[in-house]
């Protein structure tokens, strides 16, 4: 965060940063107005095109496809956030730690990590279901758990850099501890990595609670969700398309949002991260 | 170049010449695979959509119209006091090993079925046997406790096929029966094959020489496979709004059929709030059950006011007992003391069907203040152990596919928690009925009692939607039993 000053606008950090907010807008919008009830089920009116009744039409129970996509979009933010929250909370934690007192400490969390890592958010979502029924606790946990190893490396990495700068060097000779060096010194200090961490990951966590709700697995029924609006479309697809079509843009615009987002915030804070952020 | 081209279509038109005669395999699409190949130790259908009528026989057979007809049996004699049948068998049938079939085989299946330890599904069909007798190999003399009405039909069940006593106890891995067409192998997870029996005791009926099962369970390989030929009939396609697209296509035949499926929501009638019959006739008349039937099954499907298929002639028309009536709904869950709302939970498991019946369900009980939560699970086992055994539910949701299942409304220990000592009575008695316009009457009764009563929300009748190819003769348009018989399947070309 030393050069604040030089935060630069780039046409990624523009474009995903409408893109986001848009999303964002939408998402808060849904939760005060909606043009239907999105559980209202119409049967009269089921299956209409676009435009022919709302402006996306209906789906198979006859909702209005604009509302069901408006609070989808809540509904998607609200795992994925709390998910990334969590990940990160916990991922940082042990990146921080593993950086502040190296050896058999940092060999653990990151042998840990990797295990962790190893599995997919979706297998953890299962055997999460399994233990505690699944539902959004259970998809939020599991895309947690998935975040956490990512979390750990990217703080490790960047944390170990800057414990190797002057003024750590001088903090750790006047006997601070080392909990209040990376608390007051280098957590500010990475602080930029995290946030761009973060929007990337949350594009991710958006796209794992769509798989995991379109396998049934997330956000329940008749709780509108994007993942499983294109689930319930695949049989419909040669009478209804737009069905399929309509949450399936939602999830690539809202992902590659976020991407640019975090792609044109890591270039704006430091431009030195750029070859790091690729390679983690 | 072009004489090698000639060359090769030529030969290709010789090699397609024996193609222009009549096809004589069958390849038929299941949506669920069988557990095993024995319909007479467990319950799933799918065992007897397999086996039944193709691999093995019973003493009489049910036919497409749901018709009592003779098989292994050709004919028997009922004493007046319907106490004792005497049933004369084949001559020269034999089981697929070699071995004849006599009535010493009947007496060991029925034996074998009966016995304490048995783990035959349909045990009730078994109970009023007192004992059985043979004479002499060609005739069997089965004395009843207790008249039973439903004897005969009973007999035609996948749970009462004949087996040997020599082959029973592999008959799940390897099937030996005294049906049209023997076992030949089992692919798990893909394929049954089934060839030609040779040495049929009614050889001139078959025409086809092999027949294939392939299970396909996601909708959409189902219908691509029937479209491009991999499969020739699936005779219960999963998704209705599939079906509809071969309606419109000369090439497949597309019939909409009816099975025995009460397609239910039952309720814990053991529990609150729906120990009250005001809160189930409530959620009664809150459901829309043809907006249902549209929403859920693309309008194919009949809706039912009790539990009774109507396809059966003892059927009477229920829907008008607790119809849809939002402010009624209202009204009876005021009176029962829940005016401010209730919160409940519905088991649904995976099902297409039984899923998005779920979801209209609560949207049209949010519409009178009912709060239905979906809580998903996995049929059959994850819903069996909750559900069916432990009865650990509210509401849940399922079609119950048996014929004539009734009963199950007068078991104890059935999962719906529902005791009406009239009803027990009155289902005993038109069990042991005999006389058919009696036993009917009965049953009439029966299904008023139950739509007054709403121990289960009665929703409609699971449709058959079968696609097969248009060249193909003999398929059955209904499923009076859960059964696909193939013995009359020909191709016209």
């Amino acid at each position: 965060m030393t050069n604040r000053s030089s935060l630069r606008l780039n046409a990624a950090l523009v474009i995903g940063g409408l893109l986001t907010a848009l999303l964002l807008g939408t998402a808060l919008l849904s939760l005060v107005w909606t043009p239907e009830v999105p559980t209202r089920v119409r049967v009269a009116m089921r299956l209409r095109a676009p435009l022919e009744a709302g402006l996306l039409g209906t789906d198979h129970f006859g909702r209005d496809v604009v509302s069901l996509l408006m609070v989808g979009a809540w509904n998607s933010l609200a795992i994925a956030w709390p998910a990334v929250l969590l990940g990160a909370a916990i991922g940082t934690a042990i990146g921080c730690a593993a950086a502040a007192w190296k050896g058999i400490a940092d060999e653990i969390a990151m042998r840990v990590s990797d295990v962790v890592f190893a599995f997919p958010a979706v297998l953890s979502a299962i055997m999460i279901g399994a233990l505690m029924g699944s539902g959004p606790l259970a998809a939020i946990l599991a895309i947690a758990v998935f975040n956490v190893p990512v979390f750990a490396r990217v703080t490790r990495g960047v944390a170990l850099q800057v414990w190797t700068l002057d003024y750590i060097a001088a903090a750790r000779a006047i006997g601070k501890h080392p909990l209040r060096i990376t608390w007051e010194d280098v957590i500010p200090n990475i602080a930029g990595a995290l946030i761009v961490q973060v929007t990337i990951q949350l594009a991710l966590a958006i796209l794992t609670e769509a798989g995991l709700s379109y396998l049934g697995l997330g956000v329940r029924p008749p709780n509108p969700s994007w993942g499983r609006m294109l689930s319930d479309a695949q049989t419909y697809l040669s009478q209804a398309p737009h069905l399929a079509i309509a949450p399936g843009i939602a999830i690539a615009l809202s992902v590659l949002g976020l991407n640019l987002l975090g792609d044109g915030l890591r270039d704006a804070l430091d431009p030195t991260l750029k070859d790091r952020g690729a390679a983690a | 170049m072009s004489k090698r081209f000639l060359a090769a279509a030529l030969l290709l038109s010789a090699s397609a010449v024996p193609a222009l005669a009549a096809k004589t395999s069958l390849v038929v699409g299941m949506p669920i695979e069988p557990p095993g190949l024995d319909p007479t130790v467990a319950a799933p259908v799918a065992i007897r959509e397999v086996t039944l009528a193709n691999l093995y026989e019973g003493l009489v057979r049910i036919d497409r119209n749901g018709k009592v007809q003779p098989l292994l049996a050709k004919s028997w004699e009922i004493s007046p006091d319907g106490l004792t049948y005497t049933f004369r068998l084949q001559e020269g049938v034999k089981f697929h090993d070699g071995t004849a079939f006599d009535s010493a085989d009947v007496k060991f299946a029925f034996d074998r079925a009966r016995d304490p330890k048995s783990t035959n599904a349909q045990k009730q069909i078994f109970a009023p046997i007192d004992s059985i007798e043979t004479p002499d190999p060609k005739t069997v003399v089965i004395k009843l406790k207790e008249t039973s009405g439903n004897f005969l039909t009973y007999l035609g069940w996948g749970d009462a096929v004949i087996v040997a006593p020599e082959t029973a106890a592999g008959n799940a891995a390897n099937p030996v029966g005294t049906g049209p067409f023997k076992f030949k192998s089992w692919t798990r997870g893909d394929r049954v094959e089934l060839v030609r029996n040779t040495d049929y005791w009614q050889k001139d009926k078959v025409k086809l020489e092999s027949v294939t099962f392939r299970f396909i369970s996601d909708s959409q390989a189902q219908v691509a496979a029937v479209r491009a030929g991999d499969v020739d009939a699936f005779p219960n396609l999963a998704a209705p709004e599939l079906f509809t697209e071969f309606q419109k296509d000369s090439r497949f035949k597309a019939v909409a059929g009816n099975t025995e499926g009460e397609t239910v929501a039952g309720m814990n009638n053991a529990k609150k709030p729906f120990d009250d019959v005001r809160v189930r006739r409530a959620l009664m008349h809150a459901i829309d059950r043809r907006a249902l039937v549209e929403g859920a099954y693309s309008g194919f499907g009949t809706p039912i006011g009790s539990f009774f298929s109507p396809n059966h002639p003892a059927y009477v028309d229920t829907t008008g007992v607790m119809p849809y009536d939002p402010a009624k709904a209202k009204a009876l869950l005021a009176e029962a003391g829940h005016g401010n709302g209730l919160s409940i939970t519905i088991k649904t498991p995976q099902m297409a069907y039984a899923s998005r019946s779920a979801e209209l369900i609560a949207a049209m009980l949010a519409e009178v203040g009912v709060d239905l939560k979906i809580v998903p699970t996995e049929f059959p086992a994850k819903w069996i152990e909750e559900v069916f055994r432990n009865k650990d539910y509210d509401i849940t949701i399922v079609s119950h596919t048996e014929p004539l299942d009734i009963d199950i409304f007068a078991r104890d220990s059935y999962y719906f928690n529902y005791k009406n000592d009239r009803f027990k009575a009155l289902i005993a008695e038109a069990a042991r009925t005999t006389d058919e316009k009696a036993r009917f009457a009965k049953y009439a009764e029966a299904q008023k009692i139950l739509a007054e009563d709403v121990p289960a929300l009665f929703l409609f009748q699971l449709p058959k939607l079968g696609v097969w190819n248009a060249k193909l003769r003999g398929l059955w348009e209904n499923s009076p039993i859960p059964i696909n018989d193939v013995t009359d399947v020909s191709w016209t070309e």
